[in-house]
């Protein structure tokens, strides 16, 4: 084979949805061995060493995000199905969940502001643009929904992406350190907060940690993004009035 | 065949979302809406029906495979950050700062008002039950 063969070789697979998906699941199979091989230590986060190795890799061979994504779509998409599937551990769950239906009410209320007005306060204090302050607002909630929030309110839905999963990381990271610090050992607690501040990513984190503070993870993770996804607009036209 | 079957049943519910999203206008991402559904039908079911035993276990068994490696799942979302690399260059900062101090406002809040209200609503009950 020539070089030039092989140079059409290359530029036809690197565009192919099979490379972007390949590299996907062995970047993540790295990361995951790496992260069993360090006893689930929760700076060896699974997420960020497999994001981190893609971003090289496609760097170094210059391959663009939307090549890539032709084939990382297919394990996208699944977020969908994932989502729909968080019905199961609720329903088994339902029995420690109907007890706590006030307190679990008034949390996810007060937990999705805090989320909210605290980073866009913040960002807005720290003189960030206009367009990082609305694409962060949503951080805290599943990416799909944060990403239609984001669009709705004027963000960047792909920036959003992003900061959703850097959120989810630093909860899921520091989320049992926090709760250790402060005594707190209920694992209902444990896992609405979790939930709430961290969705899916800080729900997969739950799990690793008992079935009851995944089950309450993955309701305030999807609870949160409803109720959020109901006051984020009118929170966003107030905290402009203000 | 089991897993199969369980991954129709998601992706029906999901379809269904979709659907009721677009009918009803509801402010919320389509897969939310089907996880509501399919929530509601799980408890019906127990309500109304015999014994749907068997396709429930499937529809577990697809759920646990997709919950267990949910981590995987946003890999793709996450790799998106090459794109942004320079607003993230220019901004890196108050970004982590925010994202830093926000969420570990909304992790602490959250976990000190479901304390609290716990102690308040469900262990009030408690005492007032055992004092009847």
């Amino acid at each position: 084979m020539t070089e030039s063969n092989i140079n059409i070789l290359w530029i036809y697979l690197s565009a192919s949805p099979l490379f972007g998906l390949m590299i996907t699941l062995a970047a993540y199979s790295i990361a995951y061995q790496l992260y069993l091989y360090s006893r689930f230590n929760p700076l060896i986060n699974p997420i960020l060493i497999a994001v981190s190795i893609i971003i090289s890799v496609l760097l170094m061979a210059d391959i663009s995000y939307d090549d890539y994504f032709s084939g990382g779509q297919f394990v996208h998409f699944l977020l969908g199905p994932a989502t729909v599937a968080l019905a199961i551990p609720l329903y088994q769950q339902f029995h420690n969940l109907k007890k706590l239906w006030l307190p679990i009410l008034i949390t996810l209320i007060v937990g999705s502001m805090t989320g909210i007005i605290s980073s866009v306060g913040l960002a807005s204090m720290l003189e960030t643009s206009l367009q990082t302050q609305l694409s962060l607002a949503p951080k805290s909630v599943t990416t799909a929904v944060a990403m239609a929030i984001s669009e709705q309110v004027g963000g960047i839905p792909s920036l959003t992406a992003v900061l959703v999963v850097i959120t989810g990381i630093i909860g899921a990271v520091l989320g049992t350190k926090l709760f250790a610090v402060f005594g707190i050992k209920d694992d209902s607690v444990k896992g609405i907060a979790m939930g709430i501040a961290a969705h899916g990513i800080g729900t997969a984190r739950a799990f690793q940690i008992s079935k009851k503070m995944g089950a309450f993870s993955g309701l305030g993770m999807a609870l949160s993004a409803l109720v959020t996804a109901f006051i984020l607009p009118v929170l966003i036209n107030f905290l402009d009035f203000v | 065949m089991n897993f199969i079957n369980g991954m129709i049943v998601l992706l029906v519910y999901q379809l269904l979302g979709e659907v009721g999203v677009l009918l009803c206008k509801i402010p919320i991402p389509g897969p939310v809406l089907g996880m509501i559904l399919l929530f509601l039908t799980l408890l019906l079911k127990d309500k109304i029906i015999f014994s749907t035993k068997k396709s429930f276990s499937s529809l577990e068994n697809a759920a646990t495979t997709l919950l267990s490696h949910l981590a995987l799942l946003f890999i793709p979302a996450g790799v998106g950050m090459m794109v942004h690399f320079d607003l993230i260059v220019r901004e890196w900062l108050p970004i982590l700062i925010v994202l830093l101090f926000s969420t570990i406002m909304t992790l602490l809040v959250s976990a000190l008002i479901m304390s609290i209200s716990i102690h308040f609503f469900v262990n009030s009950q408690h005492l007032k039950m055992s004092k009847k």
